[in-house]
Order: structure tokens, then sequence, then C-alpha cells
């Protein structure tokens, strides 16, 4: 590979090309841009330039509250959401070796949403999900619920060691399980629980506050590094299992670093904001075709994961008249995307 | 299934077809005598005989055109995810892929809004977009230029799926008649359903099938590999466009009949691996009668534990049951990758 250079901060060795480092930085560019632009917009609009003067301590009384108290955590929630489910979607693509595998199938997302949907549905008809997410009952259900789904995919996968096939398998399993329940309550619910429900389960950015935004970055600055030092060593594994172990990767040591990774990212980000749709699937895809990597780059994934989420947040403040979930538009704007970059394409595609 | 069981199947692959031949038969006395009216087997064989008798009404009216709805829908979820994972050379692929489930969703979300609910507009609409949601699918794959790798295929399908879900989405929270008709559909059930549906979707998931049968050897020789296939004089054009056919009529009559049943297309092609093999000639016929399995008996078993009261949808017991048991067959058995 032509161009091919390298960085060694001792602890972590990052290969690196001209073209990924580009689109990384766009990506930042187009993530701070999508920022500005999500604390600008709204009821009361503020100027681009007056953002800045306020986040950077100068602005009006005024627009420090609107700022400060409104519009930053909303933000602040879209892109760690973003970054979250973006970074878990390449580790899980890298891990599995399949662009169809996205952290779902790790069983995180239908623990926490059979979590959330018993709470909301069994726990009393009287949530609005504004009030849910607020408050700490639905994010710490859904985070057990997440957590207890993931571990249970893992250690039902374990026969002398986990193989990520029968991993896949599985989690296809204990998915289905818990959709099923999760479609009993819901069968068998009052309508307007059904709507708190729905709306929960598309996944929605409304009503964040401080309180569900730190435990997602603080998440992002523990699990970052590790992912970056331990799916490296998995990247050379698209041979198999037997082919690694023979180089003397630790495949296994190193497979489950990456399987904690992604589950602890996505339970933080679908706690905060629900299972916000496609992000985790669309971005490793997207940022793949745009550095024309054979596999998902980490950090211009979780960027392009970013980018979408607060992208859609801002559309689905603005563009439809009425407030719409966010995860109702990330597959709006991502989908059609992605079709795009397919169809511009003939090269050879693997994964 | 117990290990025995399997150990004499894998011994040949018509034991496998011959033991699933069995448990048809066995999921066909279940699904007509189970029900909040339960009806011993000697009666049933009487009023089948006879439908002049006193239960003849029930098991005529009622068993028997929602046993054989069960056999059609199973058998073609089946097959459909058999071709489908063929095609794609991918474990995670099931037949609503191509947007096959979610365009018929959405059209019948479409028509709640804009005010047609019965069943049978139901059906015709889940047809059209079922077949509109897969042109435009293979469309873009093809504007890919690429039709040798199935990866664009398969990324393809994932993005214009979720397109359709948001549009849905979008629908469902903004319309609270849409809601009600969506939660209802998306369960996934064989009760309520129009009957009247069941020959045009018997004869378009015929033709289905028939292609399907007709693509297995293709498959076979995709899961070589395309180079391999197209050096073994195979027209990939031809074997896609059979595939993407049999996919589309199947997973669309099963659709439009029942809803979108998720499960059985994307885990009855991996049993049916382990029982009779890789060898599509095989592996399609065993996926489809797997298929029909399942879904008879998890039927019947929605219709028992609802206890006379509302059943449980057999979507919901199918997710449930049958995960349970998918993941023990999954720990147990040495997988056959795709």
């Amino acid at each position: 590979m032509s161009g091919r250079q390298g960085v060694d901060l001792g602890f972590i060795a990052l290969p690196w090309r001209a073209r990924l480092l580009l689109v990384t930085l766009a990506c930042v560019a187009v993530v701070v841009t999508a920022f500005t632009f999500g604390i600008a917009a709204g009821s009361s609009r503020i100027g681009v330039g007056d953002v800045w003067t306020t986040l950077l301590g100068a602005g009006s009384r005024a627009f420090e509250f609107i700022v400060f108290e409104l519009r930053l955590p909303r933000a602040s929630a879209g892109l760690a959401v973003g970054l979250c489910l973006g970074m878990a979607g390449a580790l899980t693509q890298t891990f599995s070796r399949n662009p169809l595998a996205t952290p779902d199938i790790l069983g995180v997302t239908a623990g926490a949403s059979a979590g959330a949907v018993s709470a909301i549905v069994i726990g009393g008809g009287g949530y609005s999900v504004g009030a849910s997410l607020l408050g700490v009952g639905i994010p710490v259900v859904a985070t057990i619920g997440g957590l207890l789904a993931a571990a249970l995919v893992y250690g039902l996968s374990w026969r002398q060691g986990v193989d990520s096939f029968r991993l896949i398998l599985i989690g296809i399993g204990v998915t289905a399980i818990l959709g099923g329940l999760t479609s009993f309550l819901l069968v068998r619910a009052q309508l307007t629980q059904v709507s708190a429900a729905t709306q929960w389960l598309v996944g929605s950015l409304s009503g964040v506050s401080w309180a569900s935004v730190w435990p997602m970055l603080v998440v992002l600055a523990v699990v970052t590094p590790i992912a970056l030092s331990q799916s490296a060593p998995l990247e050379i594994n698209q041979l198999g299992d037997e082919f690694s172990t023979g180089l003397g990767v630790a495949v296994q040591r190193h497979r489950l670093a990456v399987i904690v990774a992604a589950v602890v990212l996505t339970s933080a980000a679908v706690s905060a904001a629900g299972p916000v749709e496609f992000v985790a699937f669309v971005a490793p895809q997207v940022a793949r075709r745009l550095a024309r990597s054979s596999r998902p780059p980490l950090l211009a994934s979780a960027l392009v994961g970013a980018a979408l989420v607060m992208v859609a947040d801002v559309a689905a403040r603005v563009a439809f008249g009425t407030e719409i979930p966010v995860g109702v538009v990330t597959a709006l704007i991502g989908a059609p995307y992605l079709i795009w970059l397919i169809t511009r394409k003939n090269r050879e595609e693997h994964l | 299934m117990s290990s025995p069981v399997l150990a004499v199947v894998r011994r040949s692959p018509v034991n496998g077809i011959a033991v699933l031949g069995l448990a048809l038969l066995l999921g066909v006395l279940a699904s007509l005598t189970l029900g909040s009216n339960p009806i011993p087997p000697a009666q049933v064989v009487q009023a089948l005989i006879d439908p002049a008798r006193d239960t003849g009404a029930v098991v005529w009216g009622s068993r028997v055109p929602r046993t054989l709805m069960g056999i059609l829908v199973g058998f073609s979820l089946g097959i459909a995810g058999a071709v489908m994972q063929g095609q794609t050379g991918n474990p995670l692929a099931d037949p609503g892929l191509f947007g096959v489930s979610s365009g018929a969703s959405l059209a019948v979300v479409l028509g709640a809004y804009l005010g047609f609910s019965s069943m049978t507009a139901s059906l015709f609409l889940a047809m059209a977009g079922a077949l509109i949601a897969s042109v435009l699918v293979f469309t873009i794959a093809t504007l890919s230029r690429d039709l040798a790798n199935p990866v664009p295929l398969a990324i393809a399908g994932t993005a214009v799926t979720a397109l359709l879900n948001s549009v849905i989405s979008f629908l469902v929270l903004t319309n609270q008649s849409s809601l009600e008709a969506y939660r209802v559909w998306v369960v996934g059930s064989l009760s309520g359903r129009e009957l009247d549906g069941l020959f045009p979707a018997f004869v378009l998931a015929s033709v289905g099938v028939g292609l399907a049968l007709a693509n297995a050897r293709s498959l076979n020789s995709l899961t070589l590999g395309t180079e391999l296939a197209q050096g073994l004089g195979e027209s990939l054009w031809r074997a896609r466009l059979v595939g993407l056919g049999a996919i589309t009529l199947t997973t669309a009559s099963a659709v439009a009949l029942a809803g979108p049943i998720g499960f059985i297309g994307l885990t009855a092609p991996h049993i049916g691996r382990a029982l009779v093999g890789g060898n599509h000639v095989r592996l399609l016929p065993a996926s489809g009668l797997i298929g029909a399995v399942t879904l008879l008996v998890c039927d019947a078993v929605g219709r028992v534990i609802g206890g006379g009261q509302a059943e449980v949808p057999v979507g919901v017991v199918l997710a449930t049951l049958g995960g349970i048991a998918f993941v023990a067959i999954v720990r147990r058995t040495k997988l056959a990758a795709m």
C-alpha cells in the first residue's frame, strides 16, 4: 500500500494514509459546522457568530441562557450519540467481518428496548417521553437491559472461545426473543403507552439534559483509546481465526475487548437517546467508501456518525413544521447518501 | 431437536427431508386440533371426511384455511431466506433485505393514512409495495455496475429498507389511524387475515418457489465465488434476476397474507444447512419445510397460550419460542459456515 505511514505513541500505534487523514479532517469540519448550526437553529434564532462568541464566554445574558441551558446539551448529546454509534458500528463490522453486522446483533439494542418498553408499559401509563428521558428511570433500565442482553449473547456463544459466526447467530436468536417480548408488550398495551414507547423506540434527542450527556462523554474518553489499540490487530483477521492465531495474534482477547467496547458505546448512546436507527450501519460504510479503505476506519466512522446525527437533528427540528424524532430523519438523510456512493462507484467491494 | 435425531439425519440428506416431511404432518395435525376450542385428532379426521358433522364448520371454515395459510407463508419465507442467503453469501441476510417487507408495510400504512384500511385493500397494497421496493433495490445495485459482487446489493437493500422504515415511522408518529393499522399489521399473524387472498397468494408463491428451485444450481455455483461461477458458464444476470424474482414473489405473498414475519427467513436456512448440508437442491426444500413446520407449531402454541381470550400473534411466539429453539440448536450443532 503506497503512501502508508505510521505514528507510534508508545502505547498506541496507528497506521495512517493521506486520504484517510483528509477525510477525517473534512468530517471534523462538517461536525463543527453541524454543531454550530445545531445551536443556532431553533424557535429563537441566534447568529452563527453569536454562537461562538457566547460559547467563548463573551455573549449577552439572553444568548448565554439559550445557548448553555437549551441548545448546548442537545447539540452535545447529538455529537456524543453519533460518535458512540459510529464507532460501535465500525468495531462490530471489523470483528464480524460482515458489512451487515451492526451492534444490534450483540443484543444491546434489543435488551435496552425491551427494558425501556417494559418500564413504559408496565411502569404505568403516565409517561411522556420528555419526562422519561429527563428522569433517571428509563435510561437506567435501558442500560441494565442492554448490558444483560449482551452478556447473554456472549455467554451463550462461548464454546472454548467465541467464534464470530456463532456469536452472530446467537445474537440473531437473542435479539428475536427480546423483540418478541417487546412486541408482545406493545400489542397488549394501551394506545397512549404504545405512542410513548414508539417515540422511544424510534430514538429522539428531545428533552436530553447534561445528565445524559456526561455518561456518554466519559464512555467515549475511556473506550476510544482501547478501541483503537484493540481493533488494529483484528484487521489482519480477515483470513480467519486460525491464520491470525498462527501469526501470534491473541484473537480471543482482542475480540472480547472490541465487543465490550462496542457494547458499552452502544449502551451509552441507546440509554440517552433510544435506539437511533441506521447510524451504526451507515457511518462505517460511508467512512470506508470516502477513505477508500478495505475496512471501516474507526475515527472517521465515529465522526461520520456524529455529523449524521447532528444534521438529522437540525433537520428534525426545523424542516417539518413540527418536531419529529431524530431517528426518523437519520435514514432519510443517510440512506440516499449511501445509495449515491454505491451507484457512483464500480470498484471491487469487500469487507 | 435432540442430538441423536440430528446424528441420524446427518448421515443422509434424504433422511433429513423425510424427517422434515414427518414433522410437517405433525405440525398440520397440531394446527388442525389445537385452538381455543380443541378438537381431538379422531374428530378432526372425521370432520375432514364428512364436512356435514357438527365440528365440520370449525375445521373446514377456520382451521383448514388457516393451516394452509401457515404452510404457504412458512414455506415461502423459508425458501426465500435460503435464496437470499445464497444470493448474497451473507448469513445475516433475510428475505426482507431487498426492502420487500418494508415496502409492503409502507404501502399498508400509506393505505391507512389515505383511508383504505380493509384487509383486501391491504393485501393488494402490500403486494404492490413489495414489488416496487425490490425493483428499486435491484436497479440501484445494477447502477453500481458490479453485479458479480453481492455486497453492494446487500448494502443497497439495507439502505432502502431503512429509508422505507423511516417513512413508516414518520407516518405512524404523526397519524393516529396509521399507528393503529401499523401496530396490528407489523406483528405478523395468521388470524383475522383475509382468506380471499389465499388463492392469488398461492399462485404467486408457486411461481416464486418454481423460480427458486430453478435457481438452485446457480446458487451452488455462486457459493463457490462469482468468478468461478462465471467460469462454469453461469450467466450472472440470469442467476440474479431469477433469484430476485423468486425472493420477491415468495416474500411478497407471505407478507401480504400474514404481515412482516421476520424470524423464519433468517433462521430456517441455518437449521437447514445443519440438517441437509449446503447443496441448494436439497437446502431450498428443506428450508421451506422447516419454515412451514415452525410457523404451524408457533401459530398453534399462540392459540393455546392465549387461553380462550385474545390469542398471542404468531410473530410474537415465533420470535420468543423460535428464538429460544434457534439459540439451543446453534449452541449444539457444529455450524456449517456459509
